[in-house]
């Protein structure tokens, strides 16, 4: 499974080191896979689907997304209140961006330099210029990773140490780099536009996708989708960004010129009702013909023809099936099942499931560094 | 109920619920201005004039109390029972009054709450009809049964639309349903079918019934009886318990005798006040669980509901009230929610289009309990999925697997369209 880098990444290695000592990225083949109740990144194999290594962050990792170059992932860590900082060649906890209070999803720019984060608890996209905060940010944190909780128990130590750094470093708006803008209640997926320019943001309580001017903070639109909207995919020519609804069971379709509502896809695998289906993940081929959106509770995903807005295949996965992605030449698909605590494997010429593997408690999110 | 915003309405309608109650009483005073203080009444009447000369538009909620509800009297939210209130619902609308902000923005409409608190049922009333005649036609109702009953017979036909947060009473869903009557809260029949399914399911077959002996008391108990008959529980014997220190009356209020001389798996309590049944546990002659008022009890929220963004909603609660959420904040939550939701999905503002909308097939909630919400046509119940918990636990998420209905499987829980005798 290695892939040649594409050549534009090359220039971005030299400016999006950041981090501890600069290694540069080789294709490691390796699967990531983020367990929000273990508190690690399990870190697969790719042929024999061994854990090779677990690597312990703080609490509730979820969102994970690699730098640019593939040299380094970001974690968001929802309940240690912190982005942890991976490197990838020595699979090691290599730094942290503390103080974050909930970071759910984030997107990162196309220079490697900017995060942009949804702030849960604050109902707000929190805009970190990682420059601004390594340089300004004083004294490396400690790097102490919550337990990975036995059965029953929370990490309590990483909680505590939460709840120090908020007393330190009042609120989110003390870390340097930081801006924040306000949106709906329960930010959750964040995609910025290839030329940097416009965030969007879903709020799962209002309802709502927020336009938002990067470079003014300004809200320049609130689309109205479905009920309780979480992830975005865009197609490559940029006409249509789709977002899942998770509580009215529909990826709702927006034109990003006018940024108005086209159109609506609704979902019902066989043997399940409407209210069954819980549409969350959602990723696109690289060719933009064909989406893939994991249905939640009912256990599926399906396989949208961008082309006729059809449901072409639903496939069968493990259970309340999320996150979906695909590899670099899209010949295979990775579920995160929350509830089954595995990841399903799919071959997507012949759309079958060829494997599933137990990861760690509640996986969330799944890279492939190839 | 769309008011314009001005200058000077903000001293009405914000700050304190204390001054919003303040706000009640000038109410009344339009209402009867000679009689209660005519300086007052005319302030308030060139304060509405002004008020309506100006920008943006109020969407005003009618949010209804009793001065006085034993429910929340202080020693009873203090004993913290299982399945009581800890507090006042409000902050539960106050919550979603937050969470709504960008709900009514496509219509220009800002949300905002009217707290009403009446001295008996007859002044609630008189207050209704005061804002009702202001263009407030939403109210959150937070009242025991018979006030709800009363109100909700007297506004009939009106253009209002009222929501039961805090009666679980069957018989308002039954006999005296009304068509503009909204139950956000669960009724007794849905926590006792949930309750009752997960017996089955455990196959704890036998049920022995402690039931008080008020009204409220009796409401659960045939509840239970009706679930029980309806999922193959057999209540081995029903006994009625006394709370009282009498040894001549020992045989009703000592627990071990309650619970000698019986086979049973399960104990039932049906104790809607919550004293009696707090003391049931560990005290039986035999080892069995308690459940219904105590021990594993049915519930429309519980603060440990870890799925379905249940602790984002939690904490902004807590945040806000400095204390966890029960059923009935959620219900006022929720209420509030109802309402913003629909003014954002149809768009508008007007009374009869919010209506059709929250009333249809097509209206979806979000409860943070995994599921789409809706009401129920026969008889305006909100079908709803039912957590069991205990203390500090969510045991099961109800309806079970395997519990199906030919059209939606939340359905299995209280009263089908075939059980229902409301006639509107």
């Amino acid at each position: 499974m290695k892939y040649l880098r594409p050549l534009f990444a090359l220039p971005l290695l030299s400016i999006s080191l950041l981090a501890a000592s600069p290694a540069f990225a080789k294709d490691t083949g390796y699967i990531f896979v983020s367990s929000e109740k273990d508190n690690n990144i399990s870190v697969l194999d790719a042929k024999t689907f061994e854990v090779v290594k677990r690597i312990g962050t703080a609490a509730r990792p979820r969102h994970l997304q690699f730098s640019p170059d593939h040299s380094k992932i970001y974690a968001a860590c929802g309940d240690g209140a912190a982005i942890d900082v991976i490197d990838v060649a020595k699979l090691e906890l290599v730094d942290r961006i503390a103080g974050i209070e909930d970071p759910e999803l984030f997107d990162i720019s196309a220079d490697g330099k900017t995060l942009y984060i949804s702030l849960e608890d604050d109902g707000a996209l929190g805009i970190l210029n990682l420059d601004e905060y390594f340089a300004k940010r004083g004294e490396k944190p400690d790097l102490s990773v919550a337990e990975p909780a036995p059965p029953g128990e929370t990490s309590e130590a990483e909680d505590d140490n939460a709840d120090d750094e908020e007393e330190e470093d009042g609120d989110a708006a003390a870390i340097p780099g930081l801006k924040t803008v306000e949106v709906g209640e329960e930010p959750e997926g964040i995609l910025l536009s290839p030329d940097g320019k416009t965030a969007y943001v879903t709020s799962e309580v209002a309802n709502t996708v927020h336009v938002v001017d990067t470079a003014s903070g300004e809200m320049k639109a609130n689309i109205v989708v479905g009920n309780r909207p979480r992830r975005f995919a865009l197609t490559p020519d940029q006409k249509e960004l789709w977002v899942t609804n998770e509580l009215s069971g529909e990826v709702t379709i927006i034109d990003p010129a006018t940024n108005k509502v086209t159109q609506s896809i609704k979902f019902l695998p066989k043997g399940f009702r409407a209210e069954d289906v819980t549409p969350v993940g959602i990723t696109m081929t690289r060719d933009g013909k064909t989406v893939v959106v994991g249905l939640g509770g009912s256990n599926h995903i399906a396989f949208v023809d961008v082309a006729s807005h059809e449901v072409q295949d639903y496939v069968l996965v493990g259970e309340r099936a999320w996150n979906v992605v695909l590899n670099r030449d899209n010949s295979t698909l990775y579920v995160a099942n929350g509830l089954s605590d595995d990841i399903s494997v799919v071959d997507v010429a012949s759309r079958k499931v060829t494997k599933s593997v137990p990861v760690a408690r509640v996986p969330h999110t799944v890279l492939i560094d190839d | 109920m769309i008011r314009r915003k001005s200058p000077l309405s903000p001293l009405l309608q914000r700050g304190e619920p204390s001054r919003q109650y303040g706000f009640g009483h000038r109410v009344s005073c339009l209402a009867s201005p000679f009689a209660k203080g005519g300086l007052r009444g005319i302030f308030f009447l060139l304060v509405m004039l002004l008020g309506n000369a100006a920008m943006a538009a109020d969407f005003t909620i009618g949010y209804l109390q009793l001065q006085n509800d034993p429910r929340y009297s202080s020693k009873h939210t203090f004993a913290q029972y299982l399945t009581q209130p800890l507090g006042r619902p409000y902050a539960g609308a106050q919550v979603a009054l937050k969470e709504s902000k960008f709900h009514g923005s496509a219509v220009g409409a800002e949300f905002k709450l009217q707290q009403v608190k009446g001295k008996d049922n007859a002044d609630l009333l008189a207050q209704v009809d005061t804002l009702s005649k202001q263009g407030v036609h939403f109210f959150v109702v937070d009242a025991p049964a018979a006030t709800v009953a009363e109100l909700a017979a007297a506004t009939k036909g009106k253009d209002i639309l009222l929501f039961n947060i805090s009666a679980r009473e069957n018989s308002l869903r039954q006999a005296q349903c009304q068509a503009h009557l909204l139950h956000v809260i669960p009724n007794y029949a849905m926590l006792s079918d949930a309750l009752t399914q997960y017996l089955t399911v455990r196959k704890w077959g036998k049920a022995l019934l402690l039931t008080g002996a008020s009204p409220e008391d009796v409401q659960l108990t045939e509840s239970f009886e009706r679930s029980a008959k309806r999922y193959g529980v057999k209540i081995v014997a029903k006994r009625i318990f006394e709370l009282s220190n009498d040894p001549r009356h020992r045989s009703q209020n000592n627990v071990a005798l309650l619970t000698s001389e019986a086979d049973y798996d399960v104990i039932f309590v049906a104790d809607t006040d919550g004293e009696f049944a707090r003391g049931v546990p560990y005290q039986s002659v035999k080892p069995q669980l308690v459940v219904g008022s105590e021990g594993l009890a049915a519930m429309a929220w519980h603060w440990a509901w870890e799925r379905h963004g249940a602790p984002q909603l939690e904490k902004r609660f807590e945040k806000q009230a400095g204390r966890p959420m029960r059923d009935v904040d959620w219900a006022a939550w929720l209420a509030v929610k109802a309402i913003a939701e629909a003014v954002q999905r149809s768009a508008s503002t007007d009374f009869a289009k919010l209506r059709d909308h929250l009333l249809s097939d097509a209206f979806i909630l979000d409860g943070f309990k995994g599921k789409r919400l809706n009401f129920r046509p026969w008889d305006r119940q909100l079908r709803q999925p039912i957590l069991l918990g205990t203390h500090n636990w969510v045991v099961e998420r109800l309806p079970l697997e395997g519990f199906l209905h030919q059209t939606n499987n939340l359905d299995t829980l209280g009263f089908d369209q075939r059980d229902s005798n409301c006639k509107f």
